[in-house]
C-alpha cells in the first residue's frame, strides 16, 4: 500500500487538487443567479487577491497619473490660447442648443407628470480612478480605486461622459471590481434611438457588445445611436451606449445580433463616474442648471444678433425710431407712416363717429381739415411721439405695451388709437361702455 | 544543443530565493492586471501562464508545480468575475506536465523553451475551453488562427523571461 501512493504520488496529488477544485467550481456555479457577487470563502479568495494587487497598482498608477499631469499642466501647453477660445465659441453654441432643448425637457417632464412615468435621474456620482484589468481575453472585468467605504454596493452602473461603461459585481472596502457591457455575461436593457426597437446589450465572443436577439428590421441603420432603455433597473433611461456598427444574422433562426461600437473608449478607461444615487424628481442643481442656461443663452443672443442701437442699422425715413427706454425695454411703435395721398382709408384721416350724422357723406374738405385739426393737436401734445399713454405714467410704464380692455365696437372705430381726436370720449379703464352704442361705416355712412 | 537532456548535470534541479517564489507571481499578476489596462493588446499574453511553466521546468517536481500552478492559477481567478479553480485547474495540470517533461527534456535550451511554452499556452487554452464551455456552459471564443498567434506571442516572450529569471537561481544536486 505504500508502495502504491509512493509510487503514483505525483498524480495521486494532481487528481486530489484537481478534484477538490472541481468540487468547488460545482458548489459555486450552484448558486442561483452565477452573475451575482460572491459570498463565503470565493468571496474570501478574491478580496486576498484584489488587496494584495491593488496597492502596487494604485502606486503605479498615481505614479504614472503625476506625470502625466506635469507634463499636460506644466509642460505641453503649445495652443492652450487657441483652444480656450474654440472651447468658448463651442460652449456659447452648446448653451444656444440646451436653451432650444430645456424647453423640450421641460415639456417633457409635464407630459411625464401626466402619465405617471417613473423617470430617474442621477443624484450622486462617486469618481473612481481604474487601476487595473482581470488580465485575461475571457474576462472584461475592471478594478477601481473605489470600494465599500465610498458608498459603492454591488449593481451600480458605472458610466463616462462618453457613455456606460459597466456595473459594480464584487465590492471591497476600497477597491471593487466592475464588469464591463462587452463582457458575454454581462447584460443591459436599451433602445434604438430612432427605430425605438428594444433589446438586451450583451458582448460576443470577441468582447465586443452586441443586442442579441432582434428581429431583423430594415429601418435599423448603421450609426443610429443607442441608449439605456432602463428596463433593467440598474441603469438610468437615456444614457448613450454607442452607435449601430453592423447586424449580423444568426447562424441557427431568422433573429439578428445588432453589433455595437461602445460609445465609451472601453480600452483606454482611466476615470469613470459610478452612479451611487438615482431619483425621480429633477435634482435641484439640474433646475438651476436650465434656469442659467436659459438666461445665458438669451445673453448670447443679444450680443450676437443686431442691437436695437446698432450705429449701422439704416437709418428711418419716416422719423419714427423710437429712443430706448433707460430700462432697456422697447418702446412700441409710435404710428404709422403716413400716407403720400390720403383717402378715407387713411388712418387717422376719418372723423370720430360722434362727429359724424347719418346719410351725410364725408367730403375731401372736411376730410383735410379733421386731418389739419389732429395734426396740430399731436403737435401740442406734451406726449407726442409715445402716445397711447397718459402723459402722466412715467416713460418706463409707458414703454412696456398694455393690454387695453376691450372697448365696444364703437370705441373701436376709430382706426387710429394712438390720435384720439379731442372729441372723442376717453375710453374707460374698466371697460364699461360709456356712450351709447352707434354703428357707423368707416366711410361715416350708415 | 540537444533538446533532450543527456547528463545528469542536465537534469539538475533548480532552485529559487523564497522570496522570488512569491514576488515572481504576485509582479506577474499585477503587472498582467495593470499592462492590459494601458496596452489594449497586452491581454494576449499570460504572465501567470509562464511563471507557473518556468518553475515546473526548472524545479522539476510535479507535486510541487502542481500546487504552485494552483496557487497562482485561483490568483488568477480571483481577478476575473469568473468561479475559482477555472485557471486554477488548468494550470495545475500544466505546472503537472511541465515538471514531468522537465525531466526529460533539456529545458536550458531556448528552442525546446519555445516549443515548450507554445504547447502549453494552447495546452491552457484547451483546458479552458473545456472546463467553461463544456462543464460550465459559459460561451467561450475559440479561434484557431488566434489562440496559434497567442502561443507564439507567449512562447517569444517566455524565452526572454526565463533568461532574465535564469539570474535569480541557484543549482541543488
Amino acid at each position: 500500500m505504500e508502495s502504491f501512493f509512493s509510487r503514483y504520488r505525483n498524480a495521486l496529488v494532481l487528481i486530489t487538487v484537481l478534484l477538490a477544485q472541481v468540487i468547488g467550481l460545482a458548489v459555486q456555479v450552484r448558486r442561483p443567479d452565477p452573475t451575482a457577487p460572491d459570498k463565503g470563502g470565493v468571496r474570501l479568495i478574491r478580496s486576498w487577491v484584489v488587496n494584495v494587487v491593488s496597492p502596487p497598482e494604485m502606486l503605479l498608477h498615481g505614479i504614472g497619473k503625476g506625470i502625466r499631469s506635469v507634463w499636460s499642466n506644466y509642460i505641453d501647453l503649445i495652443h492652450v490660447r487657441k483652444q480656450n477660445q474654440d472651447l468658448k465659441a463651442e460652449l456659447d453654441q452648446v448653451r444656444l442648443e440646451e436653451d432650444s432643448l430645456a424647453e423640450d425637457a421641460r415639456q417633457g417632464q409635464r407630459l411625464q407628470a401626466l402619465l405617471a412615468f417613473k423617470e430617474k435621474y442621477i443624484y450622486k456620482t462617486v469618481a473612481a480612478q481604474v487601476i487595473g484589468t482581470s488580465g485575461t481575453e475571457q474576462s472584461h472585468v475592471l478594478l477601481i480605486d473605489k470600494g465599500s467605504d465610498d458608498g459603492l454596493k454591488p449593481d451600480m452602473p458605472v458610466i463616462t461622459p462618453d457613455g456606460i461603461v459597466g456595473k459594480t459585481r464584487d465590492v471591497f472596502r476600497h477597491t471593487s471590481q466592475v464588469l464591463e457591457i462587452s463582457d458575454a455575461t454581462s447584460g443591459a436593457g436599451v433602445i434604438l434611438e430612432k427605430t425605438r426597437i428594444r433589446g438586451v446589450l450583451s458582448g460576443d465572443s470577441w468582447g465586443q457588445p452586441e443586442i442579441v436577439n432582434v428581429s431583423p428590421d430594415d429601418r435599423i441603420q448603421r450609426g443610429e445611436p443607442v441608449l439605456t432603455s432602463g428596463g433593467d433597473a440598474i441603469y438610468p433611461r437615456g444614457l448613450a451606449v454607442g452607435t449601430v456598427q453592423r447586424i449580423v444574422p444568426q447562424p441557427e433562426g431568422t433573429l439578428v445580433n445588432v453589433l455595437i461600437k461602445p460609445a465609451a473608449n472601453l480600452s483606454r478607461l482611466e476615470e469613470v463616474l459610478v452612479i451611487t444615487a438615482t431619483g425621480n424628481q429633477m435634482p435641484d442643481q439640474m433646475q438651476q442648471d436650465l434656469s442659467e442656461a436659459e438666461q445665458k443663452a438669451s445673453d448670447i443672443l443679444a450680443e450676437r444678433l443686431p442691437s436695437r442701437t446698432d450705429a449701422s442699422a439704416p437709418a428711418d425715413q419716416q422719423g419714427n425710431s423710437q429712443p430706448d427706454t433707460a430700462d432697456g425695454a422697447v418702446t412700441p411703435p409710435g404710428k404709422p407712416p403716413q400716407a403720400l395721398h390720403p383717402d378715407h382709408f387713411t388712418p387717422s384721416d376719418t372723423p370720430p363717429a360722434t362727429d359724424l350724422v347719418p346719410g351725410q357723406k364725408i367730403t375731401n374738405a372736411e376730410s383735410a381739415a379733421f386731418t389739419s385739426q389732429n395734426e396740430d393737436h399731436a403737435d401740442h401734445s406734451p406726449a407726442s411721439g409715445t402716445e397711447s399713454k397718459p402723459a402722466s405714467k412715467p416713460s418706463g410704464a409707458a414703454a412696456k405695451p398694455k393690454p387695453k380692455p376691450a372697448a365696444p365696437p364703437s370705441q373701436q372705430n376709430p382706426p387710429a388709437p394712438h390720435h384720439h381726436p379731442p372729441a372723442a370720449p376717453a375710453a374707460p379703464q374698466d371697460g364699461s361702455p360709456s356712450t351709447p352704442p352707434q354703428t357707423a361705416s368707416p366711410q361715416g355712412g350708415i | 544543443m540537444a533538446l533532450m537532456a543527456s547528463s545528469r548535470h542536465e537534469v539538475g534541479a533548480k532552485s529559487f530565493p523564497l522570496v522570488i517564489y512569491i514576488v515572481v507571481p504576485l509582479l506577474a499578476l499585477g503587472l498582467q492586471s495593470l499592462l492590459s489596462l494601458h496596452l489594449s493588446r497586452f491581454d494576449l499574453l499570460d504572465l501567470p501562464l509562464l511563471v507557473t511553466v518556468y518553475y515546473a521546468i526548472t524545479r522539476r517536481e510535479p507535486v510541487s508545480a502542481t500546487l504552485v500552478g494552483t496557487v497562482i492559477g485561483i490568483a488568477q481567478d480571483g481577478l476575473t468575475h469568473h468561479a475559482l479553480g477555472i485557471f486554477g485547474i488548468s494550470k495545475a495540470v500544466i505546472g503537472y506536465m511541465a515538471a514531468s517533461l522537465g525531466v526529460r527534456v533539456d529545458t536550458e535550451n531556448h528552442g525546446a523553451r519555445l516549443l515548450l511554452i507554445f504547447f502549453f499556452t494552447l495546452t491552457q487554452t484547451l483546458i479552458l475551453w473545456l472546463l467553461q464551455r463544456h462543464m460550465l456552459g459559459q460561451p467561450f471564443a475559440w479561434h484557431g488562427i488566434h489562440e496559434v498567434l497567442r502561443a507564439a506571442v507567449n512562447a517569444l516572450v517566455g524565452v526572454i523571461l526565463f533568461a532574465v529569471l535564469d539570474l535569480s537561481r541557484r543549482t541543488e544536486y
